[in-house]
């Protein structure tokens, strides 16, 4: 299990902060994962319908998405970020 | 080299103080504040959310300091970050640099503003003075103000 959190957009779209999943075999990237999460539901597939714009973190650090996640306890998906 | 984020207010004077009180090695202290705009005639805003990542948030602007005090000589430095509501004219971030001559503390200043902006993971959502709200799109000229920071600027 590893839990999912979203953020800004990202987190309406879906519809909620975070879950733990179960993540299939073939999800070994960042860019796996968010491919796979957009197949999920309606939800998801609009959340996740500009795939090259989602940034992300593993155990709140940034990452790429050729990021492996194998290990990762805490994955973060969300918006460039817009602070300061 | 403290970094705190908050959802109340800072004081600007207060913090300058605490963070020199008793100190003489320090020759210039640069502030920068960050506050929050209302937007222009056609499009006021009269709100905006700031969300973060708790934890994250921290973690990042600690690191984004720690490159600052890499790069430059600061004798102290500070980062506030406040997150939750804002009205147009409120603090949102406040960065103070200290140094023995002031062109260690302007450009430490600027870098991490620049750094903080594409990396401490904040985002606004704005509301007009028609109710609607939306997120705020990331500002390009925002990642090229970062990576000129990675061409030679600054000490080496």
């Amino acid at each position: 299990m590893v839990r999912i959190v979203y953020f800004a957009w990202v987190r309406e779209r879906i519809g909620k902060a975070q879950e733990d999943l179960e993540l299939p075999a073939g999800v070994a990237t960042v860019a796996d994962l968010i491919a796979w999460l957009g197949s999920r539901g309606p939800e998801y597939a609009r959340a996740f319908a500009k795939p090259e714009v989602i940034r992300a973190a593993i155990d709140r650090a940034h990452v790429k998405p050729a990021t492996p996640i194998a290990g990762a306890s805490e994955i973060a998906l969300f918006p460039p970020v817009t602070g300061g | 080299m403290p970094v705190r984020v908050q959802s109340h207010d800072f004081d600007i004077g207060t913090e300058v103080k605490r963070l020199t009180a008793g100190r003489t090695d320090i020759g210039a202290i640069v502030t920068f504040t960050g506050t929050m705009r209302g937007g222009t005639g056609e499009h006021p805003i009269t709100s905006m959310t700031l969300e973060h990542y708790p934890g994250m948030t921290e973690a990042e602007l600690e690191r984004v300091e720690a490159e600052a005090r890499a790069r430059w000589q600061l004798q102290t430095s500070l980062v506030i970050h406040r997150h939750g509501e804002f009205r147009p004219g409120d603090n949102i971030v406040l960065v103070v640099t200290a140094s023995p001559h002031r062109q260690a503390a302007f450009e430490a200043a600027e870098f991490l503003m620049d750094y903080l902006k594409t990396r401490a993971p904040f985002w606004k959502k704005e509301v007009g003075s028609d109710g609607a709200a939306h997120w705020v799109d990331a500002r390009e000229t925002d990642d090229t103000a970062a990576a000129r920071w990675s061409h030679g600027v600054g000490p080496t």
